[in-house]
């Protein structure tokens, strides 16, 4: 029996694995080791919410602090990993990562296709995303769909603290640049996580429940939305397939649309706001390639298209709940 | 005239609840010592609900579909002359002092544990105490949890020790040459390092044949030899599924391959598949297999054994073995000497201990006090 640790202990101890296994994995970002120069452990931050704490001492100078100049530090961390090592760097939130667009989506994200596959970009870049911690607008966004969206990128979101561990080893130790997505209240979710290092491969969805009646597809914290309202349902008989992506760039079609074929009743639940979000592609990849095997109108549940609320009752309102989507269950099922 | 309640069984340290699946008696339905008189699933297997008495199934508690936490009142076996209303009070009793564990309390139980042997971790799980202790080997890809269902039962009357082998579970995944006898070493490495001077041997498929290889190797440190579904009794072996487990990395591609452990593929369940898929995914794992394979099996062939020379490799033998079994053929415990017990189960397959987990057990405890 694995032991139980919480999810941003896993990240951490993927970073550390990592670290120990590979000289060329350095960490780098704001806050991630401590206040500059700080010799000890009680002004080593670890990051904003802690995540990379103990680093910074047990692999000297690899964690390396960064000025709040995300620009300048993801291009430095995009050209150290096309100069030959693996950086993960650490950008707060991911409302931020609009300072950097270049660096990620014209530089590393072509490198390999512009230069022919000579060249190689091995960075990380892990953001804090998703509504709910009472952050307003500026730093409680998910923006997972808009870097889906750029070829060259691989976009991972994991769930639970095994699936992060595991994506995040794979992330390090993948060639191409990925953008590794954390939901910031799922930090302190705890769960079963392996001692030993282990990568899960990415497009690989994770079939959370099975079911026949019903499908829904899902990823990052709505996972665990999604599989509260198949537990309810299924005490009145409703017995609903949830679908976790784990990673949406490369996207796992095949699992989506064997089980929309099976069910032919479809709820795909984005925390994101709607346009051009996880949501409207799946729905449209189920429309275009298993339309005859479908019952009903795919359903959406998704953030309405508003800026993240900073008003308590009113971002309560704006993440879909799992009333919202067991209700969408139901309309599919007719 | 006793009155006996049926729980929810605790099959295995990591189970909490268990949900109905259906009756297999009725009510007013006759029922012996070892009748499945229900069917219940958990998020590892599906099994029967075995009752221990003699007597008459007098009520069902629990109704199909219903999630329910271990020692659940599920039934109710009485003799005939027992009254309903005594019956009544029984059951009424029983609810009001039922208190269902809490998962902390669980967690308080025995642990698998892991020590440092030779530079490799081994876990490690001990039930039980006293008596001529017994040592549990599982098969090729297994772990200490194929005796889910066996563990706890065996120990009722000794110390049992249950090892997870090198490249296996929760152990260190590096092995050299990955050979049997590489594996029997790590098996003797354990005995020496735990103070277990001589025990019964119990393998499972390849662990029977590391459990022979340490017969072989340390004659003085056996009491008996307990060979389930083993490797090394005769040529075959289903070279496609273990090259179907080692190379297989998700869902789609192990699930087939671990229907073929039971004959009953409805009990590979998606906590089982889900389990070996993560498995699969720790470091270094498929080099180990790689490597245990290619050295005990060559396709659809096993390269060595010890068929002809069982009877000697310890002072008694038992040989159980599913008639259905797709990996290796239960053909290989007929013929064997005269001096070996052997038992076949009908319409069980390789995992027979989990498939017909208590007729293994009677079959072991009674071979091991006689």
């Amino acid at each position: 029996m694995a032991r139980k640790i919480t999810f941003s202990q896993a990240i951490n101890e993927a970073l550390s694995q990592e670290m120990a296994r590979d000289e060329t994995v350095i960490v780098m970002g704001e806050d991630n080791a401590g206040g500059a120069g700080s010799p000890g452990e009680q002004d080593a931050w670890g990051g904003v919410l802690g995540v990379t704490k103990g680093l910074f001492h047990k692999y000297p100078g690899r964690v390396l602090d960064t000025p709040l100049s995300e620009g300048g530090y993801i291009g430095a961390a995009v050209g150290a990993a096309a100069c030959g090592m693996r950086p993960v760097a650490e950008l707060m939130f991911i409302d931020f990562m609009g300072v950097c667009f270049d660096q990620i989506f014209n530089q590393a994200a072509k490198f390999r296709y512009m230069f022919g596959g000579k060249a190689v970009t091995p960075v990380v870049i892990r953001a804090m995303q998703g509504a709910g911690l009472r952050a307003a607008a500026q730093h409680s966004q998910m923006l997972t769909s808009l870097f889906t969206h750029i070829p060259g990128l691989k976009v991972v979101c994991p769930s639970t603290p095994y699936d992060a561990k595991g994506l995040l080893i794979q992330a390090i130790r993948d060639n191409d640049p990925v953008i590794f997505c954390e939901h910031k209240l799922l930090y302190g979710r705890e769960g079963d996580v392996p001692e030993e290092s282990y990568a899960i491969p990415f497009g690989e969805a994770n079939v959370v429940r099975e079911g026949n009646d019903a499908t829904i597809v899902t990823y990052g914290r709505m996972v665990h939305y999604a599989t509260e309202a198949a537990e309810k349902l299924a005490k009145d008989g409703i017995d609903v397939e949830v679908i976790d992506l784990r990673t949406t760039s490369p996207l796992d079609e095949e699992t989506i649309l064997e089980s929309a074929e099976r069910t032919g009743r479809v709820v795909v639940v984005d925390e994101a706001n709607p346009r051009c979000s996880m949501a409207t592609d799946i729905s449209a990849l189920i429309a275009q390639r298993a339309f005859h095997s479908l019952k009903a109108p795919i359903e959406m549940v998704t953030a309405p298209h508003t800026p993240t609320p900073f008003a308590g009752v009113l971002e309560d309102m704006y993440i879909p709940s799992a009333q919202q989507i067991a209700d969408a269950v139901l309309k599919v099922r007719g | 005239m006793p009155i006996h309640m049926i729980t929810m069984p605790k099959w295995g340290l990591s189970m909490e609840h268990g949900q109905v699946n259906g009756w297999l008696k009725a009510i007013g339905d006759r029922v012996a010592k070892g009748d499945e008189i229900l069917d219940v699933e958990t998020d590892k297997i599906a099994s029967g609900v075995e009752c221990a008495f003699d007597g008459i199934l007098r009520r069902q508690i629990a109704q199909e579909g219903d999630t329910l936490a271990v020692g659940t009142l599920l039934a109710v076996v009485a003799d005939a002359e027992a009254g309903e209303a005594e019956i009544d009070a029984a059951v009424e009793a029983f609810q009001r002092d039922f208190v269902p564990a809490s998962a902390e309390a669980g967690e308080s139980g025995p642990q698998p544990e892991k020590v440092q042997i030779g530079g490799r971790t081994v876990r490690y799980l001990k039930l039980g105490e006293g008596g001529t202790p017994a040592v549990l080997i599982h098969g090729f890809g297994g772990d200490l949890n194929n005796w889910l269902f066996n563990h706890a039962d065996l120990a009722a009357h000794r110390t049992v020790w249950a090892l997870d082998l090198p490249g296996h579970g929760e152990s260190g995944k590096a092995v050299e040459s990955g050979s049997a006898q590489e594996l029997a070493d790590a098996v003797i490495a354990f005995m020496d390092e735990r103070g277990i001077e001589r025990a019964h041997l119990i393998g499972h498929s390849m662990g029977a044949l590391v459990a022979m290889t340490v017969a072989d190797q340390a004659p003085t440190r056996i009491a008996s030899l307990s060979l389930i579904s083993g490797a090394g009794l005769g040529k075959e072996i289903n070279g496609a599924y273990i090259n179907g487990f080692t190379e297989g990395s998700n869902r789609n591609a192990l699930k087939p391959q671990l229907a073929k452990l039971f004959a009953d593929p409805s009990l590979v369940t998606r906590q089982l598949v889900e389990d070996i898929v993560k498995y699969k995914r720790l470091e270094g794992v498929q080099e180990a297999l790689r490597k245990i394979a290619a050295s005990a099996f060559e396709g659809d062939a096993q390269r060595a054994g010890y068929r002809d020379r069982l009877a000697g490799l310890a002072p008694r033998v038992l040989v159980i073995w599913g008639a259905g079994d797709q990996i290796i053929p239960a053909s290989h415990a007929q013929g064997l000497p005269g001096e070996v017990r052997v038992h076949v189960l009908e319409g069980k397959g390789h995992m027979v201990q989990m498939e017909a987990a208590s007729e293994v057990n009677r079959l072991l405890n009674e071979f091991l006090e006689g």
